[in-house]
């Protein structure tokens, strides 16, 4: 049975009807990514936690105690602490860490919450930082579309798992773009919901002002179950907003506006902003076509295109190298090799055991964000760097809720082109932030933004749409994306990995 | 950047730099210094920080946490994965005041 | 040049640890002596993905203080990252307060010498205290010599209360961080415990010309942690940096550590010199909101302060401004004070501060006991002082009886009504004010003391008092002695 195959709501009703059981699947899903080790989608796999797991989801199950998502598997990102499996951030500091508690996002989904059983902890770029996962510790992880390029970053790992069927959804977190951009990349839906919306406790700490999680699944109504799981207010982190708790799933399926009822318009009345700043030279050609493509698909189901302007587009990428780098460079002071982590072996003194241990735990990419971090934070260059940076950030997340006064949703591309492939771009790290250009700003300004898969290139590497939405208005959007999956084909489009077995039964 | 000011800023980061890292990271550092060297231009007079995003539309008001003991022993379990440890103490090469 | 002519300018830093159940950002205990970080949480040890989440009285304290000391309380206040790599300080930075401070100016009002002082405060602001190094020799994972790390310690909250440049002598300093530590105390927002490190002072110290208006390179002295260290350390500091500039050098500025056991302070090897913190706001807490609703409801149930006891006090009561310190040094001396009036005729209430601030100090002190501790209650001496003033017994008697209530209630708690009066039923101890009982008493006593009777008639005074010794003696002192003064003058008087 190609399990692999199915979305959350097939998993669902094939435990309800009893075709298979949790412990079934989940020991279907540890086999294939034994198979598929080479992906190197998997940082820690504990396979008796895992069945162990899903016995007791069975069980629940059994006992009519079951929701929408009991029993089924899920991984999740290495950047979230969980007890048992290991917990490293993608870095060589906390190679062997293990945490004493789980993340919030963890225990919602566990079995004392939605009833999910975990899979492991998946690969991603060393404490988020990077857009390719070639910064982890651990080496990269391929991109199952094309095992010669990159799955994109930092939620690497976790795209990968669910492209090539080793896990039907997976948890990621997106800082400037570390959901949207690896399921861009690896044909997936990904979303980043505001900030705020879902808790940060057990999530390690990267930019605290940006960092966000959210779900990597096959479609948005997948998406929408684990949003019902893991958003709400948690007492434990006090940048999560304390909002009445939502159905993400409400809107699915009902026509934009309440009055409508033109089968075939079902979006009527809805306006779809098109910065023209996402369309500049720097995109691909083919990207472009794509996206267009997808605009006029909802066009079709009767949406308007409107065209809009957010002028800080581009210097969203110098104020995100400042901010973020600034906030992590505190974050990531813990890390000294005291109470956890790698300790150096060879020290005379404590200021050498700190100096050492953190430079031999921490990745190239992570050296340089801390320094320049210190730097835009020292004496002398706090207000022309960090507060100006600020300063711009509301700037640009005026400029949002300008465009919101004109349309509903914004429109664009994820990235500017489609997965590269390995070392390509990693020997400039400027170079490499220059591909965020689309993804930062949503971050900044702490609006909830979506990927959804809307092409292919002649390279055959997926290409995504990017949706972004004004605050809080994550089940609007996925509205939408449902409406275009309805409507279209990409998000089935499956990587070779997840295409049927051969006859003899071997995975490809 | 010179030697002299990325030796310093390491010292702050806490991190030890070889020699022949150093070159490296002077140019890497002058690259993304440039980068975001032109936030520089942007006139921002009158615009206050935006530290908190969602602090544009709402106030936000920090929560708190009612005064009691919720926390029990669990020395053993935080401290399990401590480098140095003894009777219950993290052990650090002495520092001398 | 003499030190005459030098001014001494000093600033105090005071971290007062905060009197609650629970660490300023973390639920762990903040309880003093328990084993090595069995109260330091994964909050407090900043494992990965940890938050910190505010404790809300920490706030109320600093409200309370704020209102005490007349401070403006800042209503959005915010909290600030201050980095720097120490192994007691888990995160690599401490969570402080910047450039809005929970509370800013204010004034403490201090008496030295009978000189009154307005000491008037910059700020005061909330930040987590840091775990503690034990510096004893132990061995590292390599043999090395390592310190140990308790972070129980890590997370307590701290209110760190700074005063402007304007004290001007290290009495003038002593005064003020005793006055504060009282007031804290007074307060309920620190135990004021200044040996388990609750009330610790850092001075900020530099000296100048007579007359200069510029201020002097100042060094700080960290951690003393009781008054007298403060004033030693003041004093040595000063003189060391007159006699360096006598000598034709300059004062460096830097954090100096005091030697009690030498009597000098010396330079730290500084973990904080021409150190850079990068401040900036702290990214996981959100702005404080201060309501105005807020500060009225701590207002209401602020006690009243040391000061305005002592005036109204002494308005109203006519008490000395030594005795009103003295029943104001601490806030359950005041109540019990205040308890006891409230049982009292007015007139009795001069009658009951001299018996607090004698009998009562002294038996406390003798026994080393607090006002609380007390095993003779206000109810007692209420009792004890309306027989005084309804002239059952004297103030002699009164005395003894005091002393009769001190020694049963230590054994067993005493009864709260009429225990007075069966003291001095059981013992006997009624005044005897009837004018024919004294007089009989009067009279024995000259027939058996005629050399001090004649002595008296040929001019000698005190042979007055010794026949009286006499007669309070021969009525086990129960005479009422304003009587036998009385008729002891009538009778020797000649007719």
């Amino acid at each position: 049975m190609n399990w692999h195959l199915q979305n959350l709501t097939q998993l669902q009703n094939s435990l309800q009807q009893g075709l298979i059981d949790s412990v079934g699947l989940t020991s279907f899903f540890l086999e294939r990514i034994s198979q598929l080790k080479h992906l190197n989608a998997f940082l820690d796999v504990q396979p008796e936690t895992s069945m162990a797991q899903a016995r007791q989801a069975d069980l629940l199950i059994r006992e009519g105690k079951g929701g929408p998502l009991t029993g089924i598997p899920i991984a999740h990102k290495d950047v979230f602490v969980t007890k048992v499996w290991k917990s490293t951030a993608g870095s060589k500091i906390l190679a062997n860490y293990t945490s004493p508690f789980d993340a919030t996002v963890v225990e919602r989904l566990g079995l004392d919450g939605a009833g999910m059983v975990s899979l492991g902890k998946t690969n991603m770029d060393e404490f988020a930082m990077g857009s390719s996962n070639e910064n982890s510790a651990y080496g990269p992880t391929l991109n199952p579309w094309n095992l010669e390029r990159v799955p994109g970053g930092s939620s690497g790992g976790s795209a990968a798992a669910v492209a090539a069927g080793l896990a039907p959804i997976a948890t990621g977190t997106d800082t400037g773009g570390s959901i949207r951009q690896p399921a861009a990349f690896c044909g997936l839906t990904g979303l980043k919901p505001s900030y705020g919306r879902v808790s940060r406790y057990g999530m390690i700490a990267y930019a605290s002002s940006l960092d966000q999680a959210g779900p990597m699944g096959k479609n948005a109504k997948d998406c929408s179950l684990i949003m019902n799981a893991i958003a709400g207010h948690d007492p434990k982190d006090s940048s999560s907003l304390e909002k009445d708790n939502e159905d993400y799933c409400r809107h699915l399926g009902k026509p934009w506006l309440d009055k409508n009822n033109l089968v075939d318009k079902p979006l009527q009345g809805l306006r779809i902003g098109v910065p023209k700043e996402y369309f500049s030279d720097g995109l691909d050609g083919e990207v472009r076509t794509a996206v267009e493509n997808a605009l006029r698909a909802f066009e079709g189901l009767g949406a308007v295109c409107v065209d809009v302007s957010l002028p800080k587009t581009e210097l969203s990428i110098p104020t995100y190298y400042v901010l973020a780098p600034a906030e992590a460079s505190s974050n990531l002071s813990r890390y000294d090799g005291v109470r956890y982590g790698h300790r150096s072996a060879d020290y005379k003194n404590l200021a050498q055991m700190y100096e050492r241990s953190r430079a031999e735990g921490f990745g190239a990419e992570v050296k340089r964000r801390i320094l320049i971090g210190t730097y835009v934070l020292s004496q002398g260059y706090y207000d022309a760097y960090y507060l100006q940076a600020q300063k711009i950030r509301r700037i640009i997340a005026q400029d949002f809720q300008n465009t919101f006064l004109e349309c509903d949703v914004l429109m664009g591309p994820v990235a500017p082109g489609v997965a590269w492939k390995f070392s390509e771009k990693s020997s400039d790290p400027v170079q490499m932030y220059l591909e965020d250009i689309y993804t930062l700003s949503p971050n900044l300004a702490g609006l909830p933004a979506m990927s959804i898969p809307c092409g292919c290139s002649t390279s055959k590497m997926p290409i995504g749409l990017q949706i972004i939405g004004n605050y809080f208005s994550e089940a609007r959007m996925l509205q939408i994306a449902d409406y275009f999956q309805q409507a279209s084909n990409w998000h089935l489009q499956q990587s070779p990995l997840l295409a049927p077995p051969a006859s003899n039964g071997e995975v490809s | 950047m010179n030697t002299e000011e990325i030796k310093h800023l390491a010292k702050l980061s806490g991190l030890e730099l070889h020699p022949a890292e150093i070159a490296l990271i002077s140019e890497e550092m002058s690259a993304i210094l440039f980068l975001v060297g032109k936030l520089q231009a942007v006139d921002t007079t009158g615009v206050d920080p935006l530290f908190h995003p969602i602090a544009l539309i709402e106030e936000l008001s920090q929560p708190f946490r009612i005064d009691q003991v919720t926390e029990t022993d669990l020395r053993d379990v935080n401290m399990a994965c401590a480098p140095a440890v003894h009777e219950g103490l993290f052990l650090v090469p002495k520092v001398i005041e | 040049m003499t030190q005459r002519e030098w001014e001494v300018v000093i600033g105090l830093e005071t971290h007062a640890q905060l009197l609650t159940k629970s660490k300023i950002f973390s639920g762990a205990s903040i309880a003093f002596g328990a084993s090595p970080n069995v109260q330091a949480c994964a909050v407090d040890l900043a494992l990965p993905g940890t938050l910190p989440v505010l404790n809300r009285e920490v706030v109320s304290h600093a409200i309370r203080l704020g209102l005490a000391l007349g401070s403006k309380i800042t209503p959005v206040s915010v909290f600030a990252r201050k980095n720097y790599f120490y192994p007691d300080l888990p995160k690599g930075y401490q969570i402080s307060q910047m450039d809005l401070p929970v509370v800013v100016g204010g004034s403490l009002r201090i008496d030295v010498n009978g000189q009154e002082k307005e000491v008037v405060l910059t700020r005061a602001h909330l930040e987590e205290d840091a775990g503690k190094s034990l510096h004893e020799d132990f061995a590292g994972p390599h043999g090395e010599l390592s310190s140990g790390i308790d972070l129980n310690r890590a997370g307590t909250p701290l209110l760190e209360i700074v005063t402007e440049p304007v004290m001007r002598s290290a009495a003038e300093a002593v005064a003020y961080a005793k006055q504060l530590h009282a007031l804290v105390m007074w307060l309920g927002i620190c135990d004021g415990n200044m040996q388990e490190g609750s009330f610790r002072c850092d001075a900020n110290v530099s000296v100048r010309h007579q007359g200069e208006i510029k201020f002097g390179t100042r060094c700080e002295i960290k951690n003393l942690n009781s008054f007298k260290f403060l004033e030693e350390a003041i004093q040595f500091e000063v003189r060391r940096q007159i006699e360096l500039i006598e000598d034709g050098g300059i004062v460096k500025q830097e954090t100096r550590l005091y030697d009690p056991d030498r009597g000098e302070t010396r330079s730290m090897r500084s973990k904080e010199d021409a150190q850079d913190y990068r401040y900036f706001p702290d990214p996981d807490l959100l702005p404080v909101n201060i309501s105005k609703e807020w500060i009225a409801q701590i207002q209401d149930l602020m006690p009243p302060l040391p000061a305005e006891l002592r005036g109204r006090w002494q308005t109203a009561y006519g008490l000395s401004s030594y005795d009103s310190t003295l029943l104001t040094q601490d806030r359950e001396t005041a109540e019990f004070f205040m308890e006891l009036i409230e049982k009292i005729d007015q007139s009795m209430v001069k009658a009951a501060a001299n018996l607090m601030t004698g009998d009562f100090a002294f038996a406390l002190n003798r026994d080393g006991l607090r006002a609380w501790q007390s095993p003779v209650l206000p109810v007692h001496l209420a009792e004890l002082l309306k027989r005084l003033q309804d002239g059952t017994i004297s103030n002699k008697i009164a005395k003894e009886i005091f002393t009769l209530l001190w020694e049963r209630g230590q054994k067993e708690p005493l009864q709260l009504e009429g225990v007075v009066d069966q003291v001095i039923d059981q013992e006997g101890l009624r005044q005897i004010s009837d004018t024919g009982a004294i007089e009989l008493i009067i009279d024995e006593v000259l027939l058996a003391n005629t050399k001090s009777v004649e002595e008296y008639r040929s001019g000698k005074e005190k042979a007055f008092n010794a026949l009286v010794g006499q007669i309070m003696k021969a009525s086990k002192g129960k005479a009422n002695p304003a009587q036998v003064n009385a008729l002891l003058k009538q009778k020797l008087t000649p007719t």
